[in-house]
């Protein structure tokens, strides 16, 4: 099956749709009517054909637009992309792990030829086709981190693991939800997720640390999380508040539906092979609550969630100004029946 | 999960007698792939099949990261230990087929670092290996102190002082020597990590002697290479899965688990990874822990327990597994 990239933007005219053989694919972060913060992290061993659990790295009908905002992103802010000097190595493994999962899940999109350390790497859609010396940088137009950063969609946080922790020491992101990486570059585990509420009561991060410290190679892991936006922008960066934080004012009952996004992130955990560091793809999916009440599992569920979030979580994920209204607005798609279990559609 | 329940098979490509203690057993896949690329300082669990014992122990990679059509591990023989070096060097033979696990790192080396300078006691040697190579290939400067028991023990002198010359130094203590830890500890440039294999009483000199000169703790790096012990054999009591099962002289409380069919987490089976933690839910009795993991309160508390290398001694032992 050969996927038709759109052409669509994540800004001005906010062009981006998802198309209807597109939505039910979408990875639905509620396993049932309630929501707890929870670690919730799963082996990502492959799943569901057609669902985004079914490769290593999901390539759907976003691709290339995603490809064009992240160039956008990085022509006008070169610092949504750092490594400190030590993580070169683990920029080369991030390389591999990509381009060779690539080649594998998609021969008719990507294609590597590996000749020993000589490496030719064919993009498709993208229009690439490259020869370089794997682990030579200076074969390369920029650091591996950045070139194969460009070529896959979601953010990819690399970190290095000391002193039995971890250590934020490159990334590539320029599709996050509110946080920033110039802020958090250097930082440990616990100094870059100091400002979640709840979650240090509930020993949440000292569990979810050690489960990361052993990762082993070759057994990724996986988790959802989400949040809403307004307006199917990727880039909400605290950079940029200025640009988004006042679409949070347009929202009314009447565009509610197609204005606020769902978004979620399908967070995956590698371990790498040459650095030992953790590679930490987040990968950003949006669908309109005009798309996603089209399931009617889903548009059901969403309401219960969303009526009973507790207030803290509603204040921390920014949406508070217009979560009255949400409730309000979901009400309608659910009938009170009962949901079945899991995030598919039924 | 634990790591050594996704195994990879391998078939044994070649076995070398390195001294008359020390082996090299070398690993291909199977199907001639190639095996996963690894770091400096990493591991793999080897699966020993001892005539219905299932054995599983861990050894250091010594290959280079950066090939990857076969790896190399050395298993130094120990006859009174729990009969997994034995196994290994009295029945594994070329062209046998076994199963090892992918590999694990906890004693990478910290690629912050301006130099490494690396201390190995006996068969510690092993990790540095693949470490110096890697070290080399990145360009950092590194240093290697080997302290042996005698000439013809100290395995791989030779080909190391051939491959890295001057970056190799040697002390064997039949020829009187040894190394001075004060001298090479406070003549290091700034930036320096220390890494260190080898017996017990050698890591805490060398933790100790940095520690006293002022080396952060952050520098300082350690891997111990601890076997789980032997011991008389005890009763424990599996309370979640309801069974009781009997822990072996020559068994570790981890192996015992495992052949009863419960299931538990493991990584580097020596009391160091913290992923075999288990709640202990009836004591009473002593728990000889032996592990790297476990704070002396904890210890003290008897509540919790690392299955891989900890015994008992007492009247009853109940666990939450
Ligand atoms: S398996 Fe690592 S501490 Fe027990």
């Amino acid at each position: 099956m050969t996927i038709q990239f759109k052409d669509e933007s994540f800004r001005g005219d906010f062009s981006y749709a998802n198309s209807p053989s597109n939505i039910p694919r979408f990875p639905f972060p509620f396993p049932e009517d309630e929501y707890m913060y929870s670690t919730n992290i799963e082996p990502h061993h492959a799943a569901r054909t057609g669902s985004p659990f079914e490769n290593a790295f999901d390539v759907d009908e976003h691709y290339v637009a995603e490809m064009k905002d992240r160039a956008l992103v990085l022509a006008e802010d070169p610092g949504r992309c750092q490594a400190l000097p030590h993580m070169e190595t683990a920029g080369w493994d991030f390389l591999e792990l990509v381009m060779v999962s690539k080649a594998r899940d998609y021969p008719d999109l990507f294609k590597l030829t590996m000749d020993g350390d000589r490496w030719h790497w064919i993009n498709t859609p993208l229009q690439i086709d490259d020869t370089f010396t794997f682990g030579d940088s200076s074969t390369l137009p920029c650091h591996p981190m950045e070139y194969i950063g460009r070529q896959v969609q979601g953010d990819h946080a690399i970190l290095d693991q000391r002193d039995g922790n971890l250590w934020m020491d490159a990334g590539i992101i320029t599709a996050q939800a509110d946080w920033s990486l110039d802020f958090d570059i250097g930082m440990n585990f616990f100094e870059w997720h100091a400002p979640v509420p709840l979650a240090h009561e509930l020993g949440v991060f000292q569990r979810a640390l050690k489960f990361l410290l052993t990762l082993p190679q070759g057994q990724p892991s996986r988790r959802l999380n989400w949040t809403l936006t307004v307006n199917p922008r990727l880039d909400t960066s605290p950079e940029n508040y200025p640009k988004w934080g006042p679409d949070r004012m347009t929202v009314t009952p009447e565009n509610i539906g197609e204005k606020i996004h769902l978004r979620v992130e399908l967070q995956t955990f590698w371990r790498l092979p040459r650095s030992n560091a953790i590679l930490f793809p987040i990968r950003t999916y949006l669908m309109a609550m005009n798309e996603v009440v089209t399931q009617p599992k889903w548009g059901r569920r969403l309401h219960r969630v969303m009526r009973d979030l507790r207030p803290e979580l509603v204040e921390y994920k920014g949406l508070s100004r217009y979560h009255p209204i949400l409730v309000e607005w979901l009400s309608q798609f659910d009938d009170g029946a009962p949901t079945s279990p899991g995030i598919f559609p039924d | 999960m634990s790591a050594s329940d996704h195994l990879i098979p391998v078939v044994v490509s070649n076995v070398v007698e390195v001294n008359p203690i020390i082996k090299r057993f070398e690993f291909k896949h199977v199907n001639g792939d190639e095996l996963p690329a690894f770091s400096g300082g990493a591991h793999i669990v080897v699966e020993m099949l001892d005539d219905g014992t299932k054995r599983k122990n861990p050894y250091s990679l010594m290959s280079s990261p950066f090939e990857r059509d076969q790896y190399a591990i050395s298993v130094r023989r120990d006859d009174t230990g729990r009969g997994g070096s034995k196994f290994m060097h009295e029945q594994v033979r070329p062209g046998m087929q076994m199963k090892i696990s992918a590999p694990v790192n906890l004693f990478s080396l910290d690629l912050r670092a301006r130099k490494h300078l690396m201390i190995a006691g006996g068969i510690g040697i092993t990790p540095f290996i693949a470490q110096m190579t890697q070290a080399d290939k990145l360009g950092v400067p590194f240093e290697l102190h080997y302290a042996a028991r005698s000439v013809s023990q100290a395995a791989y002198m030779d080909s190391l002082a051939d491959r890295f010359g001057d970056h190799v130094s040697c002390y064997c203590d039949d020829q009187g020597e040894s190394v001075d830890l004060e001298v090479l500890l406070s003549n290091q440039p700034l930036g320096t990590h220390v890494y260190v294999c080898g017996p017990k009483g050698m890591i805490e000199r060398v933790v100790e002697t940095a520690s006293s000169l002022g080396w952060p703790a952050a520098h300082v790096h350690f891997e111990h290479f601890l076997a789980p012990p032997v011991g008389e054999p005890f009763e424990v009591h599996l309370a979640k899965a309801g069974i009781d099962i009997t822990v072996g002289a020559e068994q570790s409380l981890l192996e015992a688990v495992e052949a009863s069919g419960t299931p538990i987490n493991c990584m580097c089976r020596g009391g160091a990874c913290g992923q075999c933690e288990t709640v202990v839910v009836a004591c009473d009795g002593d728990i000889m822990h032996n592990d790297h993991w476990l704070d002396e309160e904890q210890r003290a508390a008897k509540q919790r327990i690392m299955p891989c290398v900890s015994r008992f001694r007492g009247k009853r032992l109940e666990l939450d597994l």
